[in-house]
């Protein structure tokens, strides 16, 4: 103890200001991570505000105009329900599954066979999707031969160019995003949490109510949001397996437009400002509900 | 492991692999469609194409320009891989190894690019870049794809950064070694793998990265992807077996480099990085 | 209300195997245990231990052999229907659930009246001595906090068998042997049958009525700790029980259980429990603490001393024999390296084992 006092510098205000600098973490290393930074204000949170304060310089009537029209005309506002009404019953559909398919699979030798399988519709990106499923799905295709040899239909179910086709492709791409997400959450639940459970006399249904679910609950959360965000940004899907022009202009479409079919840059803004605020409501509202549930680790608490 | 063999149990686990091999087998079944298609002479209203030709290769190349494309795509590629990794690795290291005031704003400034989709951001952006005369061409195209690529090599990073024990640099510098000696003899073959995989991912995302180049991009900066939206789009105007072809080659460009990535890393890093730093 | 085991006779485990692919985790168990009685499975890691244990809990399904609970049998039974508590090494406590809901777990999965399942978890929290922690969640709790939740929730459905996984291997050595006092006392107070499992002999000498010393698999020697210690049957067993000192030689006379063998030139008597015949080859087996320094005879080892420590009230050493054997010893003083030395032990802590080391 005495050593110590002695030891210290007699006065704090003699110090370079380099040294105490570093002292709080800011040295020439933490420089390195500058470069990256500023690309990131410059190239994202730069055109966000420019965006954002663009929207509210209409080409023609006052500042709010933009966002008049948007909400004025069905052409536009109707976008947001068509898009919700994509993008939600997806999402659902997708956490639905994949969480009792996760569960089934974490223990499965053959994981990473199918995770690979399953990275393939990502990584290979709507726009292939969606030329595979114009052909495999059409009324000539695999699908609709399938359906009709087995007699299941009588003549060739219309998957393509409506609601269904951009719903499909949403559940082919998205279903992998979300089942890879949960069964990274699903992995991290000690496996002798369910042992204990099952101990104490909980069989397989009341295992999964009482211990998974809750552990899985902030995980499933933070699924819901990167998958609805994802599904509600839909774009080449809708243009090329949907109705772009009705039952699937998604907003997306409508701020495409707006942008380089009208070259209204200042309208084209406003709608994508409308689209990242409806993305963050929803998101929001998730995390705020996921407040309520525990958050901690899903392991047991010690070692 | 306990393995429940009641009746419900087994008809619950069979309903789930149906599910599972009913989701992989469409989606085989679509990529053989594509595949079977541009091999095909004439397809029309049969199981199988009535006969098998590869002239449809020729005629996309040519009609297409692939060559053209093929050259920009990897231009673009392997400019976004060696500009994300420049400004990513060091920006990675320093997020590893510092703690400083400012480093959760830092961070969050880093995981947003990765969380809100590319269409949100792409417009503003692509507007912010046509004024500033970039967008149109190769240099907009390289600095939109730059935007989600510089957070995601951070954020492969940093977790492999921080598990190299910074006890083995300081020894190194105990037993003399400068900045320059420890980077070229002790850190540069530590973080070798690490790079590799993370530059390998951002590889494999560019290439099918579609919004942020359809935005940005002009007549001569399409890449491979952005080609086939358009040909996809104007259907009827070529043969379709014509833009099947163009899309096994898209596809034979992309899952050469993802086969390459997965001898390297999980294949679910692709999708799960960006969430384990968002989850605390 | 008091917690109370639900009654019983005996547990018996007959011919219990259980194989992964080519590899006998466990091959032809036989044990019974009776109500009210602590067993302690003892071994070194991978000799089976753990996998008797998830095998009684249901955790793995055996490979063969069965499981009974008085007449009936269990082995087919899933873990959820054969009642059994069990702590487990790291507790296992559900990290979203406070002390006292994890405590009262398993009295809503079997659907007891509420007031009741209170009742019964006020009661155990009171046995286990857990007090005012019973509202925080596991993550703000202590390791030996976090010990007395486990506890508590494993004996509060009032299970004829408690299975206890090296519940003390993350604590402590101060705590470890304060929570090795407590289960013992729960052990008493609540009357169930206890299988606890371990590889620290210590543990399992204070804690059981009876020893199990399992090895690769099998069952090499049941009995109480004080049979183990003085009598263990097997060299393995004797190994386990601290006789570091093993010597091979040859037997030439034998009395009854008084067995005499020469190692080298030396001649050393002790006791055998097992018939041996003379002219076979045998082991000596000694602890360290019973071999002292000695005049020269012919009973005694001369060795030259190659290490010596002290270790508080004396001090231990090794020594080398002119055969190359080495000797671990105890002495009352600090000898020198190098120092020639004679050392013998009793003849009453002597055992001999056939064989050939």
């Amino acid at each position: 103890m005495a050593t110590e006092a002695i030891a210290r510098p007699p006065a704090f205000e003699r110090i370079p200001l380099g040294q105490r600098l570093a002292a709080n973490g800011l040295d020439a290393v933490t420089a390195l991570c500058l470069p990256a930074a500023l690309f990131i204000i410059a190239l994202f949170i730069y055109p966000f505000f420019y965006g954002l304060f663009l929207s509210f310089e209409p080409k023609k009537g006052d500042w709010l105009a933009n966002y008049q029209r948007f909400f004025s005309d069905s052409f536009f506002y109707g976008t947001i329900a068509t898009t919700l009404w994509l993008a939600l019953p997806v999402t659902i559909i997708n956490l639905v599954v994949a969480v009792p398919v996760a569960l089934q699979v974490r223990h499965m030798r053959w994981q990473r066979v199918l995770t690979t399988i399953l990275v393939l519709p990502i990584t290979l990106g709507t726009v292939l999707v969606a030329e595979g499923m114009l052909n495999y799905l059409g009324p000539q295709g695999w699908f609709n031969r399938v359906l009709m040899t087995l007699h299941l239909v009588s003549e060739p179910v219309k998957l393509v160019h409506n609601y269904w086709g951009v719903m499909l492709s949403l559940v082919i791409t998205g279903f992998p995003f979300t089942f890879l997400l949960i069964l990274s959450y699903v992995t991290g639940i000690d496996a002798v949490l369910e042992q204990a459970a099952a101990t104490l006399g909980a069989n397989a249904r009341r295992r999964f109510w009482h211990v998974l679910l809750p552990l899985l609950m902030p995980g499933l959360a933070i699924t819901f949001c990167l998958s609805f965000v994802q599904a509600f940004s839909v774009f080449p899907s809708a243009v090329l397996l949907g109705a772009p022009a009705g039952p699937t202009r998604v907003i997306s479409i409508a701020a495409y437009q707006a942008a380089f079919e009208e070259y209204d840059y200042s309208m084209a803004s406003a709608v994508a400002m409308v689209m990242a605020f409806v993305q963050l409501a929803i998101v929001v509202a998730v995390l705020g509900v996921r407040g309520l549930f525990y958050r901690g680790p899903a392991a047991g608490a010690k070692g | 492991m306990m393995k429940d063999n009641t009746i419900g149990a087994r008809l619950w686990r069979t309903a789930i692999w149906l599910f599972v091999g009913f989701f992989v087998l469409n989606l085989f079944g679509m990529i053989a469609a594509v595949v079977t298609s541009s091999f095909a002479t004439r397809w029309l209203g049969t199981w199988l194409p009535a006969g098998w030709t590869t002239r449809w290769y020729f005629a996309a190349w040519s009609e297409f320009q692939l060559d053209d494309i093929l050259i920009v795509t990897f231009q673009v590629v392997f400019a976004v891989v060696a500009l994300a990794g420049l400004l990513g690795v060091p920006a990675a290291y320093a997020l590893a190894r510092r703690e400083f005031p400012g480093k959760r704003l830092v961070m969050l400034l880093i995981v947003l690019p990765l969380l809100v989709p590319p269409i949100t951001f792409g417009i503003p952006l692509a507007t912010v870049l046509y004024r500033a005369n970039l967008a149109g061409g190769m240099s907009g195209v390289i600095l939109a794809n730059l935007v989600p690529t510089v957070p995601f090599v951070i954020l492969v990073m940093v977790p492999f950064i921080e598990q190299i024990d910074p006890r083995v640099e300081a020894a190194a510098r105990v037993f003399g070694a400068g900045t320059f000696r420890l980077f070229i003899h002790i850190l540069l073959p530590l973080l070798i793998p690490g790079v590799l995989a993370a530059l390998l991912l951002v590889l494999v995302r560019t290439i099918a990265m579609f919004e942020l180049t359809f935005l940005t991009s002009g007549p001569t900066s399409q890449t491979l992807v952005v080609a086939l939206y358009y040909a996809v789009f104007a259907a009827g105007v070529r043969a379709v077996q014509s833009v099947d072809a163009m899309a096994v080659i898209y596809m034979v460009s992309t899952l050469i480099w993802l086969l390459v990535a997965l001898r390297f890393v999980n294949p679910a890093q692709i999708v799960t990085r960006a969430k384990q730093q968002t989850a605390n | 209300m008091a917690i109370a085991a639900t009654n019983f006779r005996e547990l018996r485990l007959d011919r219990l195997s259980r194989d992964f692919g080519t590899v006998n985790a466990l091959r032809d168990v036989t044990i019974t245990v009776k109500r009210g009685e602590f067993i302690c499975l003892l071994g070194p890691s991978g000799c089976g231990k753990s996998t008797a244990l998830n095998c009684i809990a249901g955790l793995l399904p055996a490979t063969a052999g069965s499981i009974w609970l008085d007449d009936k049998r269990i082995d087919n039974l899933r873990p959820e229907q054969r009642g059994f508590g069990m702590v487990f090494q790291n507790y296992a406590l559900f990290p979203h659930l406070t002390a006292r809901r994890n405590v009262g777990f398993g009295l809503l999965m079997r659907g007891v009246p509420k007031a009741q399942a209170e009742a019964r978890i006020d009661e155990a929290i009171r046995l286990v001595r857990l007090g005012e922690q019973e509202n925080k969640l596991p993550g703000q709790m202590s390791g030996g906090q976090q010990q007395r939740v486990a506890i508590a929730r494993a004996i509060v459905v009032e299970p004829p068998l408690v299975l206890m996984d090296e519940p003390l291997s993350n604590l402590d050595a101060k705590l470890r042997l304060e929570m090795r006092a407590e289960i013992r006392r729960i052990h008493d107070e609540i009357g169930a049958a206890t299988i606890y499992v371990t590889h620290d002999q210590d543990e399992a000498l204070s804690l059981a009525d009876r020893i199990v010393v399992m090895r690769e698999g099998t069952v090499r020697q049941i009995g109480t700790p004080r049979e183990l210690y003085a009598a263990p049957a097997h060299l393995d067993v004797a190994e386990f029980m601290g006789f570091r000192n093993r010597l091979s030689g040859k037997v030439t006379a034998v009395a009854g259980d008084r067995v005499t063998v020469a190692v080298g030139p030396t001649t050393v008597t002790g006791a055998a429990h097992q018939p041996i015949a003379i002219g076979a080859a045998a082991i000596v087996a000694v602890r360290p603490e019973d071999m002292t320094p000695a005049p020269a005879s012919t009973q005694s080892f001369a060795a030259t001393v190659t290490a010596s420590e002290y270790r508080g009230r004396d001090f231990y050493g090794l020594a080398r024999t002119a055969d190359g054997a080495e000797i671990a010893f105890r002495a009352d003083n600090a000898i020198a390296t190098g120092t020639p030395i004679h050392l013998s032990a009793a003849e009453a802590r002597v055992l001999v084992f056939a064989g050939a080391a």
